[in-house]
């Protein structure tokens, strides 16, 4: 037991005296999280619009208040004619325009319905159609406002040139992501180097010829990644809670044991990793090519899995972010308990126990 | 304590023979070395005898335990110090060594005897990282390292290696000195001049053995006799000596040559006095005189471990 203890001890002192490294461990999930948070928010404030207005009348009125109102847009309206928009539009001046035509409060009033064009810049899909939301949401609001306040209905219609992205997704579904991204790659990767590096430095040799225990050598080498992984899962928790606005709804046990579980898992692919590679590089360019790819492509954050072809789907089973995917956003965003994700937690369960079990037994008690 | 029976090993599916059915035996309390160029095949054997490879024919024993079934039992016996500098790099002296006394099940404390005389030496030192030290502190605190728990026997693969001439001899010393303790060594080195350091060697060229005795012995078994030639031009010298229809073999030692002439009668291998005679040496001198050659002078010597392994690799 003080061998181990020992043994433990001494791959917390290359960690810590690796200071790049150890950089890179905490930053890694702090630059994800601030960037997929932050950075790559779908929110976008301040666009340039033009408002030309035809019919000059206290509902365009009202309702450009309420539009400029918004932080939102960031609003021309020097623009008069067609020309001048589609000029202003090709110069990238204005990102979307919002014409009322003539007559618009009269048809209102009169027929109980007025069509509003907006026209977006699609060059860049994304930030057009949010942009477009983000307007159709201030109509929706007035026309509510209207529906309370007028004895007939009145309703104005966006006439919109594009169609709700239903794939667009806010920072809610990104944190679920990026924890299973953050803790696979730096368990994997860290795992990957540790054995090998001793193979590498010649080490391995006296380890080998002594009374140590292969097993313990490998439990040693997993500790300090583990303890590692764990606090930079608090890290993300922490920061997604405070900057994000998402804490953690469902049991804070259950998401942290199923998260240890995951933990664990990924730490046997690094073991398997640098049990099989010969050098530190190769078992580095495994854990990023192996695990970087099918985390990001196949755990179902960037693209639902549910749309992929049968042979990819069968595929992303194997992949075990792609369940504790699930287990995040079931406990963490939806509040759920146990009953829930058990199906998950037991596939992971099930994956760890095997991958641990392959590790142990490839592991080389002989040079070769 | 140690034996080798006809151990052969092969690398690359059988393309390369490292090792080719070499036998040898190491007794209780010896200092056995094992000279040889690089690439003679030295790692391999220690890796058989320290069960990190298995060898593809022959057995192997160590401490009277079978190198294959009994491996665990050699590994919690033997103290190993592979070629390479096989410390942590980043960690400390006294880190080190705490580390390695406590994997071996030991402490600094309980050893401390058989290491004081090495380890006071670069104890000034122990609060700096291995990655910082000079080689010959490397090897000394590998040597600790492997020291640390009292093996039965230990194995020194090329510990001079790389280090510096004081710093050999000190090495030596203290390998003395463990023999005293009782430690059965086994030592590898490239250095011909570290041989007379042994009780007993064995030369070793291309997974061969070529002789196994005391380095006296070997030496005794020079089988004819030996000068040394100088000359004020080193370089033109050895042209005309190898350049002498009686010379049999020359080579460059330093600044002068060493040389043997054919006709010498070969020794039965019974004592120097019975040793070969000299041969064609006598017409040497007015040969390399008329050829122009300045200062020439020519002396028999004794030969040296490396006159003597150039002369078996002849043979």
């Amino acid at each position: 037991m003080k061998q181990l203890l020992t043994f433990i001890r001494k791959e917390f002192l290359h960690v810590f005296r690796d200071r790049k490294t150890l950089l890179m461990l905490f930053g890694l999930p702090i630059a994800q999280i601030v960037l997929f948070g932050f950075a790559l928010s779908n929110e976008i404030k301040d666009s340039r619009i033009a408002l030309v207005d035809y019919s000059k009348d206290a509902v365009t009125t009202r309702l450009i208040g309420k539009i400029e109102s918004s932080h939102y847009f960031d609003i021309r309206r020097s623009l008069a004619s067609g020309q001048q928009l589609d000029a202003a539009f090709k110069r990238g001046d204005i990102k979307m325009a919002v014409i009322f035509p003539q007559g618009f409060g009269d048809d209102l009033i009169h027929t109980g319905k007025a069509t509003l064009q907006v026209i977006a810049d699609a060059s860049d899909p994304n930030q057009a159609t949010t942009i477009t939301n983000y307007l159709e949401q201030i109509v929706t609001d007035y026309n509510a406002e209207l529906a309370s306040n007028a004895p007939q209905p009145m309703q104005i219609v966006p006439e919109m040139q594009m169609l709700y992205n239903p794939e667009l997704r806010g920072a809610p579904n990104f944190v679920p992501g990026v924890m299973a991204l953050v803790l696979m790659l730096v368990c994997t990767m860290m795992t990957s180097v540790a054995i090998v590096r001793e193979k590498e430095l010649g080490t391995m040799e006296i380890l080998l010829v002594s009374p140590f225990k292969p097993v313990y050598i490998i439990i040693s080498k997993l500790a300090p990644n583990l303890l590692i992984s764990i606090v930079n899962l608090f890290i993300i928790l922490l920061l997604s809670d405070i900057f994000l606005d998402l804490p953690v709804k469902g049991s804070i046990v259950l998401l942290v044991s199923c998260s240890i579980l995951f933990i664990l898992t990924c730490l046997s692919i690094g073991l398997l990793l640098s049990i099989s590679a010969k050098t530190q590089q190769a078992a580095m360019m495994g854990s990023l090519m192996g695990m970087m790819l099918p985390t990001m492509l196949l755990t179902g954050f960037l693209f639902p899995i549910e749309n992929m072809p049968l042979p990819l789907q069968v595929i992303s089973n194997l992949v075990p972010s792609r369940w504790y995917f699930i287990i995040i956003k079931r406990v963490m965003l939806k509040g759920l308990g146990f009953g829930a994700v058990w199906k998950e937690t037991l596939i992971l369960a099930g994956m760890c126990t095997a991958l641990f079990a392959i590790s142990l037994r490839n592991f080389k008690i002989r040079l070769q | 304590m140690i034996t080798l029976d006809k151990i052969t090993k092969t690398y690359n599916k059988g393309q390369v023979e490292a090792v080719k059915e070499v036998s040898l035996e190491v007794k209780p309390g010896e200092l056995f070395g094992l000279i040889g160029p690089d690439g003679a095949g030295k790692t391999t054997i220690f890796r058989i005898l320290t069960t990190l490879l298995l060898a593809d024919k022959g057995t192997a024993t160590v401490n009277g335990f079978d190198v294959v079934k009994d491996y665990v039992k050699i590994r919690n016996s033997v103290g190993y110090m592979p070629g390479r500098f096989s410390l942590y790099q980043d960690l400390t002296i006294e880190e080190n060594l705490h580390f390695f006394a406590t994997v071996f099940g030991t402490t600094i404390e309980a050893n401390y005897d058989l290491i004081k005389d090495i380890y006071q030496q670069i104890e000034p030192f122990k609060d700096r990282r291995a990655g910082k030290l000079s080689g010959g502190m490397k090897q000394k605190l590998a040597l600790c390292c492997a020291l640390i728990h009292k093996p039965a026997v230990l194995f020194l693969d090329e510990p001079t290696t790389g280090v510096d001439v004081v710093s050999r001899k000190e090495f030596w010393e203290m390998l003395g000195r463990l023999k005293n303790e009782g430690i059965t060594i086994l030592v590898s080195t490239p250095y011909m001049d570290e041989a007379t350091r042994c009780d007993r060697i064995a030369l070793i060229q291309k997974g061969s053995i070529l002789s196994v005795d005391e380095p006296e012995g070997i030496i005794r078994n020079f089988p004819v006799e030996l000068f040394a030639v100088h000359a004020a031009n080193t370089h033109r010298l050895l042209k005309e000596v190898r350049g002498y229809e009686g010379t049999d073999s020359c080579f460059a030692f330093g600044d002068a040559l060493h040389v043997t002439f054919k006709g010498a009668v070969v020794a039965d291998g019974q004592g120097k006095s019975a040793a070969g005679g000299q041969g064609e040496a006598s017409g040497l001198l007015p040969y390399l005189r008329a050829k122009g050659l300045e200062d020439v002078r020519m002396e028999k010597i004794t030969p040296g471990i490396e006159d003597c392994f150039i002369n078996l690799l002849k043979n």
